[in-house]
């Protein structure tokens, strides 16, 4: 295995695109690693972008969206004193991925490009409309998080594209996210169903909303019918019950030990409840 | 395959190694450096046995390659006592036996000792919560939360 530490994206890409055989970039590595040690994937090509200059940055923009670099780790996310006011969903989701340990390497970029389809800050990215930069030999472009991933351990990226930076809208007025997920015991799991909800609301009516589900495809989901049952309401109990349905429709989860189809498909359904209407009460200033 | 050079700072003293790129930080301060308290358990960052700090910042050296840690500020168990002198959470897992056969105790150390310079006042919940990522088969948690309390008591007495 060959082991590089460029000093630029473009460098990275170079090297990713010149690469044979399996290359693998290496952020946290809380992914990485266990793939390695556990000889599941051994890369041919190890490409560490932690040398890269700003890549632990977390910055707000002169329009108030946040520019994150790509070994940000959980736990600098959590510090940060501003960035889980904007959007606390995107940081609790984080949070909610491993130990303190764990927090302490693991990378949004990384839960993404795992490309597990039960990445808790994946539907939590979703939602919140995150786009992501992609450096390659053709230059830069962006591209929505929805569209990273394509399958379990799959995802859009090509031979010589790396992530280079996670770009999180401006929060703006009147609006709030939240993600919740469902697991078996307490804390540290793999979640089941997981739930993203970011939306904004006119006075007591949501203008905008995305929901997205993860754990109940093969690919986190953006539920656009899901969206519509509560965009123009006040999440009144009718809004719930066709958010719930519309949930539950889009699910065509696996069958495993941790959760049945049936089960993954009700639960999904009751989560999205539940994230809405705290995304909501964060939206009316009412919940931090 | 070459092998790569790895300055690195390690409890306060600058050592060097030369490690496989494959070689996990816990191997190399294991096997080269000859710091066997960080114990492998897992090996895939679940158990909490192989805990140090990099820079202050608590991970499980399994999860990292000896290669990352060029130029780093590595902090150990083997680096929590002065000396002779035991750190006051060592005192005080040996006064409350918060710990049976001790493979997991060095990770537990470090990552308590984590805990109080960042939060020297804890919950009991908070405290919970920062070591769930150190298993410990033997104690059943409880003497292990009790002597990490009791001794953020003290340090908040003594400072």
């Amino acid at each position: 295995m060959d082991y590089h530490s460029p000093a630029s994206f473009a460098e990275a890409s170079a090297l990713a695109q010149n690469a044979t055989g399996i290359t693998r970039f290496l952020a946290g590595g809380t992914d990485v690693l266990v793939q390695l040690r556990s000889e599941l994937v051994t890369p041919d090509t190890l490409i560490d972008i932690k040398k890269i200059n700003g890549v632990h940055d977390i910055t707000r923009n002169s329009d108030g969206s946040w520019t994150l670099g790509v070994a940000a780790t959980g736990a600098e996310m959590s510090e940060h004193p501003e960035l889980g006011h904007d959007w606390p969903g995107v940081v609790e989701a984080m949070d909610l991925i491993g130990s303190t340990q764990v927090q302490g390497r693991a990378t949004l970029t990384g839960n993404l490009c795992n490309g597990s389809p039960a990445a808790d800050s994946v539907p939590a990215m979703v939602a919140a409309g995150v786009t992501v930069t992609v450096t390659g030999p053709e230059g830069a472009r962006d591209v929505a998080v929805e569209n990273i991933p394509t399958g379990p351990g799959k995802t859009s990226l090509a031979k010589g594209e790396v992530i280079s930076s996670v770009n999180i809208p401006a929060r703006g007025e009147n609006g709030g996210d939240a993600y919740l997920r469902f697991i078996p015991r307490t804390e540290m799991d793999i979640a089941v169903v997981g739930v993203g909800v970011n939306l904004r609301l006119d006075g007591d009516i949501i203008t905008e909303a995305r929901v997205s589900l993860g754990a109940v495809a093969p690919t986190v989901l953006l539920v656009e019918e899901a969206a519509r049952a509560i965009i123009g309401t006040t999440l009144d109990d009718a809004a719930l019950d066709a958010l719930t349905a519309a949930a539950s429709a889009a699910c065509n989860p696996i069958d495993d030990k941790r959760g049945t189809i049936a089960f993954r498909t009700e639960v999904a359904g009751v989560l999205a409840k539940r994230t809405a209407k705290i995304a909501y009460a964060r939206a009316k200033g009412e919940q931090a | 395959m070459s092998k790569l050079h790895v300055t690195t700072t390690v409890n306060g003293d600058e050592v060097e190694y030369l490690c496989d790129p494959r070689e996990t930080l816990l191997d190399c301060l294991r096997d080269k450096l000859n710091l066997t308290g960080a114990k492998e358990g897992c090996g895939t960052g679940d158990c909490g046995a192989c805990s140090v700090t990099v820079d202050g910042r608590l991970v499980c050296s399994c999860l990292m390659l000896g290669v990352e840690a060029e130029g780093k500020q590595i902090e150990t168990v083997e680096g929590i006592a002065d000396g002779y002198v035991l750190h006051p959470l060592q005192k005080k897992f040996i006064e409350y036996a918060a710990l049976q056969c001790g493979v997991c105790t060095p990770g537990i150390l470090v990552a308590a000792k984590s805990l109080l310079e960042k939060n020297p006042d804890p919950t009991e919940e908070e405290a919970r919560y920062w070591l769930a990522g150190n298993l410990c088969r033997c104690t059943g948690y409880d003497k292990i939360i009790r002597a990490v309390m009791d001794t953020a008591a003290e340090l908040r007495e003594a400072s």
